[in-house]
């Protein structure tokens, strides 16, 4: 395996992707990108210089709309999907340690 | 009249006569899911009396001159990553188990508004991302032809449920082949259309520079009738496109005179399965006889396409799956303090496969890798659709396999991610260049087991597209109607390998 994913890449992906994996997941996590990574390395063989990269098939630029509200109040059906609600807002878990 | 051997179309023209109601039809359905549903498992969520209510009200409204429509009537199953007002949506994964969307998908509205009912919502890859329903947190599907195998995926389970009669079509949505490759495990059709033809406002988003919308049917009429009716400009998608020529019905001609067919060598050569290439052929010669001018040629950069699409699709994964944190919606972890719990949620939440393509799209898109590979993914991107611009200065249309081979035995495709992956190779480049492609059944293995044959269009030609396929299907007298005939009898049901 040309690519080898390091303890340190794997939990700066954690942290990016925020996922924790336990000793045996992540074990595999590693493996599963190193393979991946080798396959994907085979663009590079591939001479791209001069190709303008292309995120969009077509040659679409922002779209834009006035910002009109056509939806009623959804606020109840909305907020019936929260794991937990208190006075019609979201509740979070504590944002700052003490 | 066995009603579960019509078509869509057929089946809202007997409404329409009086031979049958639009409940008659539901009920139909629900009967033979009944029978089968126990050992396929197509569906996550079926709203039976939902359903008969629905049908109910779509018979009156039809009975009043309100819903003439040329689907009208007839039950549809939709995929689980289309959001339904007031019904479940769980993209088959643990992170979404009790969503009910306060909104539907505008394909889904669309539909409703030209009668169509809703039976309920098919099993697939969690959040599509598979190529054989086994990624689903809530089991796997098989398929309809063959128990023993897999239906393909990620629509897998909107696929199988016509093969199965349990429907009499479906949606499906199709990233990188999800909605072609299980049509020809399956053996049905299924059409991927241009980029931006269906709106994706509701579409729980994967790839969302790639993510289309499209249907899963027994017939390629019933497919332009399908696609008529579910694209639209949509404001709510800002890749929506305006286009005025929607009228696919109008290219169901039997003519293939002078259309000019192309077949990538690449698509024939190393890695596909003899009896596929044999039933490929035999199709393309089919058309040839009839007047199409067939030949093969380089389509080049083949190799590239799956690297590219990994790279570009893990990367747009990683990004759009961010907003699955526990707060507004879907599972919440016990774990104390904010960032503890979105870890806690996400890893519990999300399965391996999900995993795996979001720590891929984070890593390809992370500060010092950015260029090697997402931006590299962009170039290959730009390199994959000129070829296909220099193909279709020369050809109508592109003939090749759907998938390299037929449906494999369920339990055969995870151990090896990249062995999955490549069973992508002729569908994801449809993908990253935006294009329109149809599969339809041409054949079954010696097994017994579905064949699909592909048609890959440029933008806009999808009526190339169905033309093409209308005359193969009329020509060659392929059925894709459903099974109905009796299952294993009890305890002959098969292992899960």
């Amino acid at each position: 395996m040309a690519n080898r994913i390091t303890d340190e890449m794997i939990d700066y992906v954690g942290i990016l992707a925020k996922l924790e994996l336990s000793g045996e997941e992540r074990e595999q996590a590693k493996e599963d990108m190193g393979k991946m990574l080798d396959y994907i390395d085979q663009m590079n063989r591939l001479d791209t210089s001069g190709i303008e990269p292309m995120p969009h098939v077509f040659p679409i630029q922002n779209v834009f709309r006035e910002d009109e509200v056509t939806n009623g109040d959804g606020t109840e059906e909305t907020l019936c999907n929260a794991p937990e609600t208190k006075n019609h807002m979201f509740v979070v878990p504590r944002t700052f340690e003490q | 009249m066995e009603l579960l051997s019509l078509s869509a179309v057929e089946l809202s023209a007997a409404v329409k006569e009086g031979k049958t109601t639009a409940v008659e039809a539901m009920k139909a359905v629900l009967a033979r899911m009944e029978e089968t549903e126990d050992l396929y498992h197509c569906y996550l969520y079926a709203d039976r009396e939902g359903a008969l209510r629905r049908a109910q009200e779509t018979q009156e409204k039809m009975e009043k001159g309100e819903l003439t429509g040329p689907l009208a009537g007839v039950p549809v199953a939709v995929k689980d990553n289309l959001c339904t007002r007031g019904i479940p949506t769980t993209c088959a994964s643990k992170i979404l188990q009790n969503f009910v969307p306060a909104f539907s998908a505008e394909a889904v509205v669309n539909l409703e508004k030209a009668g169509a009912v809703l039976i309920g919502k098919t099993n697939m890859d969690e959040f599509a991302m598979g190529s054989t329903t086994e990624t689903s947190a809530f089991g796997v599907t098989r398929n309809p032809r063959n128990p023993d195998h897999v239906p393909g995926g990620s629509s897998g389970g909107s696929a199988a449920a016509v093969a199965a009669g349990e429907c009499f079509f479906a949606l499906g949505s199709d990233t990188g082949g999800s909605i072609r490759q299980p049509a020809s495990f399956c053996g049905v059709v299924g059409m991927k259309p241009t980029y931006g033809t269906v709106s994706r406002y509701g579409l729980v988003a994967y790839g969302s520079s790639l993510d289309q919308i499209g249907p899963l049917c027994k017939t390629v009429e019933d497919c332009a009738v399908i696609l008529e009716a579910i694209s639209s400009h949509d404001k709510k998608d800002s890749t929506s496109l305006e286009r005025k020529d929607t009228d696919f019905s109008s290219a169901l001609v039997k003519d293939v005179k002078g259309m000019r067919i192309g077949i990538p060598r690449d698509y024939l050569g190393a890695g596909l399965d003899g009896q596929v290439k044999d039933a490929v052929w035999k199709a393309a010669k089919l058309l040839e006889e009839n007047g199409a001018l067939v030949e093969e040629f380089d389509l080049s950069l083949v190799d590239y396409a799956i690297p590219a699409y990994y790279t570009i699709a893990c990367a747009e994964a990683s990004s759009n799956l961010e907003r699955f944190d526990g707060i507004k919606y879907g599972y919440r972890a016990d774990a104390q303090g904010l960032h503890r719990m979105y870890k806690a949620t996400r890893s519990q939440g999300f399965g391996p496969e999900v995993k795996r393509r979001i720590m891929l799209g984070s890593f390809v898109l992370s500060s010092g890798y950015y260029d090697a590979y997402y931006l590299k993914a962009l170039k290959v991107k730009a390199m994959i659709k000129h070829a296909f611009d220099a193909a279709f200065s020369q050809y109508d249309c592109i003939l090749g396999p759907a998938a390299p081979s037929t449906a494999p035995r369920l339990g055969e495709s995870l151990s090896d991610p990249i062995r999955m992956y490549l069973g992508d190779i002729y569908t994801i480049s449809a993908n990253l260049a935006g294009i329109p492609g149809i599969c339809i059944p041409c054949g079954e293995s010696e097994e017994g087991l579905p064949i699909g044959l592909q048609l890959l269009g440029d933008c806009f030609q999808e009526k190339k597209l169905i033309r093409a396929a209308y005359t193969y299907e009329q020509l060659a007298g392929v059925q894709s109607a459903p099974i109905v005939k009796p299952l294993p009898a009890k305890g002959e049901k098969t292992d899960v390998h």
